[in-house]
Formats: structure tokens, C-alpha cells, sequence
């Protein structure tokens, strides 16, 4: 495992929605070994610890990294004042991120579990397809990402204001119908992705999940992160900063 | 360059800073960042006579600089230590404190046998541990259980040995003279202070395990009031720590009392910190002429 610790200067913000904050970080050492699906271990000022985000973007010509994240307590809220220029004090890369199969992927995203699949899902082009579920139109980012770098796209809402009505289960379930993956790849609320993992199983296709758990020192040290799985068929707390965040689906314990 | 040497329990430290147990696991996850040769030593995680998983999550809540902690000692036992982590701290060139937290005086016993033969230098004994229901505080909150298993086992082992205390006591230095009376050769102190922290919008307890131990600069001023009591009421060694999160805390906590200084929950926060407290702390002694550190050690001069 090797991660890094600094301060790098963020070079551009954007506002996608309400309470979304978009953060791309000018981290060109971090930039050159992360992969999609691990995290950064961000520094809140004022407050004691770390904040877990996910890694949504990876430049690596540019050097840069993004970060996108929803304002829902103190961390994130000053995390979110942050302006251009100033300074970010990230740990990172950190965890274990997605595989990366040959043949296709399907990746699903579930509200603020979107911003991980974007990396995920690159370089597939249309060979990956991005279920991607938003609570309402207003709620919708990312998509044009997506699109850009070529994914098929497939955008649910649960009160149907915009792409399909309904929840990522069931457009994931459609798309298994007609085709199976290579692999799934998950993020979003617990439910979701017991959800997926189900369907994952019933269809036979390989399935990982990205888990979240409170963090201390986001690298493996201090165990308080830790997450139900299963080991040689008993029952294991496995810690989610370094076993994960990505778990194969059938090692979690829902 | 100031001499950073200090001797704890007859163990020689390059310098007197310490990861603290259970904030560190055994070191491997800083050594992409510093040699840990850097520290004068490692707390390793807490460990059992046989495997635990501790307590379910959440096992961690943010408070006001601070933090609460209900992880429960989970650990893979005594034979997965010695087999998979020690060879690697035996490598590390660094003083390494094995800290031992068993559920009965038998198992302590036993973890101190089955050190006995290996390279570990110094038993830290863990009688402080808030998060496990038998054993860990339990022996730590009653001066004759604290003496018992002290006394058994300093019976079994010949390696310098250092008991850890708990701050949820009514008198800590009772508790140091029964330990320091039952052959301890040096006292470490504070563990975690029990706590408590309540989401309002669920109205349930953040901690899966409803309390936890309380660390971080939250607790600094009551860990040094704890070593300053202790340090004035034995004449062994004391390790400071609690709170400690800068070269001048660890310069307070030696005034105070301590020979040395351990380094928690601040690591969470910057994982550099142990090493900028060793550099740190050899800066304040040349700015301030003192050529040993450990001279700074019971220089405050109460009123
Ligand atoms: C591996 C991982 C990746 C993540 N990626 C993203 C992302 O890309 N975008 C995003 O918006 N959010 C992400 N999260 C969730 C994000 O970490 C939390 O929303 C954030 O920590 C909340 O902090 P706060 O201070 O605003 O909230 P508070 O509720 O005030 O935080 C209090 C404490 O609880 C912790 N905490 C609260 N909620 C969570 C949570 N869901 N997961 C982990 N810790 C939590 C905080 O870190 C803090 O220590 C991720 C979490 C993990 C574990
Ligand atoms: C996550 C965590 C796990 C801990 N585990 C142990 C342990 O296994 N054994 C032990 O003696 N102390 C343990 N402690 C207590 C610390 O070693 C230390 O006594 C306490 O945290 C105070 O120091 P600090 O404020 O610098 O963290 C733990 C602390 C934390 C934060
Ligand atoms: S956050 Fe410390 S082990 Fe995962």
C-alpha cells in the first residue's frame, strides 16, 4: 500500500445541485497512482477528523484529481467554503477500488454513490452502461460525464421527473435480462446495493461494492471502520478504509 | 542537536516519542510515509489471548477535538502477533511495547509467557481497556485487582514491565502505588475517559456499543493533571500521554512528569505527527539550551 499526504491547491469548483459541491484538486503525485473506486482522506479545518471522499475523477495528463460531494453535516459544509486557489490537505489514494475486466461493465450509481462510477466507467466507452438513480430531477449530476466519455447512459428517478421512473434495481434488472456483464460495479445507499448484490447472484455475474463506514485514520490502522463479511464461510469484521471500499458482493454480510 | 535519549523501565528510546496503542496498528501503514525508525518506539494494538472482533459498528464518533472510540480490542490473539507482526517490528529498528490486554489474570499470564522467549522489549499491560465487558477496566478501576494482576505477571515474565491506567478511577494515583508496589516498572497513563455521544434526530447513541473512550486534545489537560499526580506519587517512570498533538504538548506532558510520551488519536488527524514531534521537540530544547530531553522531565514548578 502506498499513499500519500499533502496540501494541494484546488483549481476549479462547481455547484452541479443543491448542496453538491464539485472539486477538481491540482494533485499530480496522487493523480499518477490512483485508481477508480478508492478514496481520499480529506481535512475539514476546525474539525478533528478526516472526511472519507471518493476519488470521482482521475487526470492524469492534467494531474489532477475530482472530488464530488454532498454538504450533509459540519465536515462537509466547510469543506464546501473552500474557494479556487485555496489549499486541500488530502490523504490519499486510498482503499482498494474497482476491478477492471475486459468485456463489458455495467456500473450503478445511487445518489452521492454516482460520483465513483465516472471513473469507473471510463475508458469502457459504450461498453460500460451507467444506471445511474437520482431522488428527483433536481437532485440529477454527472450525467453529461457519462455521456462524454461515451457509456451508455440509463438515468432513473424515484419520482420519475426525469428518466425512468423507478429505482437502479429495476433498470439493472432490464439491462441483465437482455445481456450479462462482465462485471457490476456499485455505490449508493446500503439498500441499493443489497439490491444489486441480489440480482448480481440471481444472474450469475460477478458484483463489487463500494461500503461506507465512519473512518479514523482512513489507512488501517485503528479498526474503527469496520464492515460484516465473510471469510472462508465465518463471519469477519473487515475494515473498510483497507479491505475496501470496494468488497466483492458476495463477501458482504447485508 | 539536542541528546533525545530516554530510558523508560530500563529500556534506552532514541527519543521519547511513541505511537499509541491502538492508533497504530504495527506500524505498517506509515511506512510509505517514514521510516519508523523515526520513533523512539510502538505501541502495538491491544492483544488478546485468542482472536476478537470486537465491538459492531459504528465504532467512531467525532466530538468537540476529539474523538470516541468502541472498537473492543479486536486483534488476531498472542500467536498471530508473535508468527505475522513481529518479525516485521524486528526489522523496524525501534523499541517495541507489546501491549497486553487480556480477559483474566490466566490469560495475561500466559500472553506474558509466550513473550518471554521473543524480542518485544517492553509488556505493556492493558488494565485500562474501556470497550471489552470482562477483564480490560474492570482490573483497572480496583487497587487490589490492579495489584493482582501486576503481581501475577511480573511472576512470569523477566521483560520490563509497564502498566497501562485507566482515568475512570476516583483516586489514579491509588491505583499507580498498587501497580508500582506490585513490581510494575514503569506506568503508562491515560487510556480513553469513558463517553457518549447521541444523533437527536434518531435519539440513538452514535456508537453501536452506546459509550466509548474519549481521545485526543479534548483530554490533554486532564491527562497532564493525571501524570503530574502520578508522577509525584511513584518513583517509577511514567509515560505520558492523552491529547498530545504537537512538540509543546509533549514538552508540557514531560514538565508534568513523563519520561516519555505516547501519540493517538492526533495521528488520525495527521499521520506525520509522531515524526514532527521527535523534530519538534529537539527544535524547542536547542531554542531553549537544553541539551537533554530528558531534563525536561517534573520540571514544572507548581505554585
Ligand atoms: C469510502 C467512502 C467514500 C465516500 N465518498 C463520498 C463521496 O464521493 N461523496 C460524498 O458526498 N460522500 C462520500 N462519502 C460520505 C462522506 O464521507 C460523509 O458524508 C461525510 O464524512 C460526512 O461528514 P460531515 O462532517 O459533513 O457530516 P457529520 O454527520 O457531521 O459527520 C460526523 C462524523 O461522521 C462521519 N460520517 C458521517 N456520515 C458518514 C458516511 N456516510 N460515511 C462515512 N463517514 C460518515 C464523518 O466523517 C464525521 O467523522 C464517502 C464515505 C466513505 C466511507
Ligand atoms: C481507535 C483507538 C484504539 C485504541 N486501542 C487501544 C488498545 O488496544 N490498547 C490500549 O491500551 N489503548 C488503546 N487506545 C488508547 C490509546 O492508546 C491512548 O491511551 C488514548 O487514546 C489517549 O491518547 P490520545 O489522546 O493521544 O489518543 C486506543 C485509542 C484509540 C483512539
Ligand atoms: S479508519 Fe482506521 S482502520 Fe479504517
Amino acid at each position: 500500500m502506498a499513499y500519500l499526504q499533502g496540501v494541494y491547491p484546488i483549481v476549479k469548483k462547481e455547484l452541479p445541485a443543491r448542496h453538491i459541491i464539485d472539486l477538481t484538486v491540482s494533485a499530480p503525485e496522487m493523480a499518477a497512482i490512483a485508481r477508480p473506486g478508492q478514496f481520499a482522506h480529506l481535512k475539514a479545518e476546525g474539525l478533528f477528523l478526516r472526511r472519507p471522499i471518493s476519488i470521482c475523477e482521475i487526470d492524469r495528463e492534467k494531474g489532477t484529481l475530482r472530488f464530488v460531494f454532498e454538504i450533509k453535516g459540519e465536515g462537509t459544509r466547510v469543506l464546501s467554503e473552500k474557494r479556487v486557489g485555496d489549499n486541500l490537505d488530502i490523504m490519499g489514494p486510498l482503499g482498494h477500488g474497482f476491478a477492471r475486466p475486459e468485456g463489458e461493465i455495467i456500473v450503478v450509481g445511487g445518489g452521492i454513490g454516482v460520483p465513483p462510477m465516472l471513473e469507473t466507467a471510463k475508458g469502457y466507452g459504450e461498453k460500460a452502461t451507467a444506471i445511474l438513480g437520482f431522488r428527483s430531477a433536481n437532485a440529477v449530476i454527472l450525467t453529461q460525464d457519462f455521456q462524454r466519455q461515451g457509456n451508455r447512459v440509463v438515468l432513473c428517478t424515484d419520482d420519475g421527473t426525469m428518466g425512468f421512473h423507478g429505482f437502479v434495481t429495476q433498470a439493472l434488472e432490464q439491462q441483465l435480462q437482455q445481456k450479462k456483464p462482465a462485471l457490476i460495479c456499485a455505490c449508493g445507499p446500503h439498500p441499493m446495493l443489497k439490491g444489486v448484490a441480489q440480482l448480481a447472484q440471481q444472474y450469475g455475474v460477478d458484483c463489487q461494492v463500494s461500503l461506507e463506514e465512519r473512518m479514523g485514520c482512513g489507512v488501517g490502522a485503528c479498526l474503527v471502520c469496520a464492515c460484516r463479511t465473510v471469510k472462508d464461510g465465518q463471519e469477519y469484521l473487515s475494515h473498510v478504509c483497507k479491505d475496501g471500499p470496494v468488497f466483492d458482493s458476495k463477501d458482504v454480510l447485508f | 542537536m539536542a541528546d533525545l535519549r530516554v530510558k523508560i523501565a530500563g529500556v534506552e528510546l532514541k527519543n521519547p516519542v511513541i505511537p499509541a496503542s491502538g492508533a497504530y496498528g504495527f506500524g505498517r501503514e506509515y511506512e510509505c510515509l517514514y521510516p519508523l525508525s523515526e520513533l523512539g518506539g510502538i505501541s502495538c494494538k491491544g492483544m488478546t489471548l485468542r482472536p476478537q472482533n470486537g465491538n459492531p459498528p459504528p465504532r467512531v464518533a467525532e466530538t468537540p477535538a476529539g474523538m470516541l472510540n468502541s472498537v473492543g480490542l479486536q486483534n488476531g490473539g498472542i500467536d498471530h502477533f508473535i508468527k505475522e507482526e513481529l518479525p516485521y517490528l524486528e526489522q523496524q529498528d525501534t523499541v517495541i511495547i507489546a501491549n497486553v490486554a487480556g480477559h483474566t489474570i490466566e490469560d495475561c499470564v500466559e500472553i506474558a509467557q509466550k513473550l518471554e522467549p521473543t524480542k518485544v522489549d517492553i509488556i505493556e499491560l492493558n488494565i485500562s481497556c474501556p470497550n471489552v465487558k470482562q477483564g480490560g477496566a474492570a482490573f483497572g478501576t480496583s487497587c487490589s485487582a490492579a495489584e493482582e494482576i501486576t503481581r501475577a505477571v511480573r511472576q512470569n515474565t523477566t521483560k520490563p514491565l509497564m502498566v497501562k491506567l485507566s482515568p475512570n478511577v476516583t483516586s489514579i494515583t491509588d491505583i499507580a502505588k498498587a501497580v508500582e508496589a506490585a513490581g510494575a516498572d514503569a506506568v503508562s497513563l491515560i487510556n480513553t475517559l469513558l463517553g457518549m455521544r447521541i444523533d437527536i434526530n434518531t435519539r440513538r447513541p452514535i456508537l453501536k456499543n452506546n459509550v466509548g473512550g474519549l481521545s485526543g486534545p479534548a483530554v490533554f489537560p486532564v491527562a497532564v493533571r493525571m501524570v503530574w499526580q502520578v508522577a509525584n506519587a511513584v518513583n517509577i517512570p511514567v509515560v505520558g500521554m492523552g491529547g498530545i498533538a504537537t512538540a509543546e504538548d509533549a514538552v508540557e506532558m514531560m514538565m508534568a512528569g513523563a519520561s516519555a510520551v505516547q501519540i493517538g488519536a492526533a495521528i488520525f488527524a495527521d499521520p506525520w505527527t509522531p515524526v514532527k514531534v521527535v523534530r519538534g521537540l529537539n527544535d524547542w530544547c536547542d531554542q531553549h539550551g537544553i541539551a537533554k530531553v530528558a531534563d525536561l522531565t517534573g520540571t514544572v514548578q507548581p505554585w
